[in-house]
């Protein structure tokens, strides 16, 4: 690894001044993305900015309902919170069926929002990769591209989004609170993941320095009844290679509100706002489940060595549909 | 409200210190002990353990997270000491494989390990030791499925899986 200097900080204003100024810093938070970054030659820092100090672990709920994630809360504390089990269980789940129990009691949540992709070709620090090195090409297009991405990709970049939460998060609405240099805002979740489009090196609209301070969850009542599926080459401890998040709302026979996300399958936590829409108001039967899943898949576009996901993404949306529907039945 | 932010920040302390990118003096607490060592802020917590704390239990599979040899608390937590920097340990409690014997005697999951046989080489077994002992603290030893879940963070090469999953039901089911 290259050397560095190192700061710890105690508020955010320091955090986002010290970052903020300095091309060169980094915010280093849990570390798991940031430091296999640095040791691997893919990302450089000559200074990290520890902001582990901050007063931003907690999960609370507020009047209205609405659940605010701190962003240094930790993978496995939120996936503990009663109240997060609760009302968003996609989001408990999501969270457990990613990484191992050490990785979740170190990585944040905002970190995991912010994670890098697993393209080996990324994470090589040699091969051709725009994302790493704009301009370079992406050897992923003709390479080994099994685990890689079948919607939102472009000619410059096809690698998945590796997280799984966020999965969850889209399919809620989810909002990321930040603060920088010009004050804090707040950006809709689908939003902060753009697309590769001709500038795969640039993944979110937030500027240098600007940390991600909180993770809102707006009141959504069919959410309770959300639950998440992952599918892997192995049972545990793997990414995804197709995942869904899934919460339908029931009213008089047919289905009044629909909400399915895809990982594992695109370059950003994927809102299946496709199959939403053939869902909205159709009876809660397979047929409709076929149809909706289907339609999410149309505009797929399969290489060489990932075709099978685009079957595989359709299951695992009928799949979770079905058990959804099932959850209405006790 | 860029220049809020600044004075607020003035306001509240004086900026902080930077350390390094030389070596720093560091103060780490390990199994217990204060410990000053000089390190570059670099330095992962793993490689202060073994190569400036003689330390060597902790072992070194990939270095990128993906193996869990590395496991150790920190605070009482399990996490993966080559994805954390030292300098980052500062305040924080670090217990290692060395530091979990109960007076002079070897833990109780240590002897399960050693009376069912859960390793062959013994590369990744003071990880998975760290992560089998952590169960009980998670709460995560109580289904079988459970134990399985919980323990995919540490990988064994020689595939001792079953036996590990028995020196944890034996400890789990001495203390009931």
């Amino acid at each position: 690894m290259q050397p560095i200097s190192y700061a710890l900080v105690n508020d955010v204003e320091a955090a986002v001044t010290l970052v903020g100024g300095d091309p060169g810093s980094a915010f280093l938070a849990g570390g798991t993305t940031k430091i296999d970054l640095l040791r691997l030659g893919v990302e450089h820092s000559d200074r990290l900015v520890d902001i582990n100090a901050l007063a931003l672990a907690d999960v609370e709920e507020l009047q209205d309902g609405t659940i605010l994630i701190g962003a240094l809360a930790r993978m496995s504390d939120v996936a503990r919170t009663p109240i997060v089990q609760e009302r968003f269980p996609a989001v408990s789940e999501a969270l457990l069926l990613g990484a191992s129990e050490q990785l979740r009691n170190m990585a944040s949540m905002g970190g995991n929002l912010c994670q890098r992709v697993r393209c080996s070709y990324f994470r090589d620090g040699v091969s051709p990769c725009n994302k790493r090195e704009p301009g370079t090409g992406c050897s992923a297009l003709e390479g080994l591209n099994r685990g890689h991405a079948i919607l939102g990709a472009s000619e410059s970049c096809i690698a998945t989004h590796p997280s799984d939460v966020a999965v969850a998060l889209v399919a809620f609405d989810a909002v990321v609170h930040t603060a920088g240099l010009d004050g804090q805002r707040a950006i809709s979740i689908d939003d902060f993941y753009l697309l590769p489009g001709d500038t795969p090196q640039i993944e979110h609209p937030l500027a240098h320095g600007e940390l991600i301070t909180a993770i809102e969850l707006p009141p959504t009542p069919p959410a309770a009844r959300s639950l998440y599926l992952k599918f892997r080459d192995r049972k545990s401890y793997e990414f995804a290679l197709v995942s869904v998040a899934v919460a339908l709302e029931l009213n008089d026979g047919s289905i009044s509100d629909a909400r399915v996300a895809l990982g594992g399958v695109a370059t950003k936590p994927w809102r299946a706002r496709h199959a939403e829409q053939e869902l909205r108001g159709a009876p809660p039967t397979e047929e409709s489940f076929a149809r909706a899943a289907a339609a999410e898949l149309v505009e797929a576009q399969p290489r060489t060595y990932n075709a099978f996901k685009v079957a595989l993404a359709e299951r695992a949306i009928v799949r979770g549909l079905r058990q959804a529907l099932n959850g209405f039945a006790g | 409200m860029a220049t809020e932010t600044r004075v607020a920040a003035e306001g509240v302390a004086e900026p902080p210190s930077e350390r390094g990118p030389s070596r720093e003096p560091v103060a780490l607490r390990v199994n217990g002990s204060l410990r000053d060592v000089d390190l570059e802020p670099r330095t992962s917590l793993l490689d202060a353990l073994r190569e400036h704390l003689q330390l060597t239990g902790s072992k070194k599979g990939c270095d990128q997270g993906t193996c869990g040899a590395c496991t150790v608390w920190v605070d009482g937590r399990r996490v993966l000491a080559c994805l954390t920097l030292a300098i980052a340990c500062e305040g924080h409690d670090v217990t290692t494989i060395e530091g979990i014997s109960v007076d002079g005697e070897p833990h109780p999951m240590q002897r399960a390990f050693v009376e069912h046989d859960a390793f062959q080489c013994g590369y990744c077994t003071p990880g998975q030791i760290m992560s089998a002992i952590a169960l009980f603290e998670e709460g995560n030893a109580t289904t079988e499925e459970d134990i399985a879940e919980f323990m995919s963070g540490n990988i064994c090469r020689c595939a001792a899986y079953p036996n590990i999953r028995a020196a944890i039901r034996e400890v789990r089911d001495a203390a009931n």
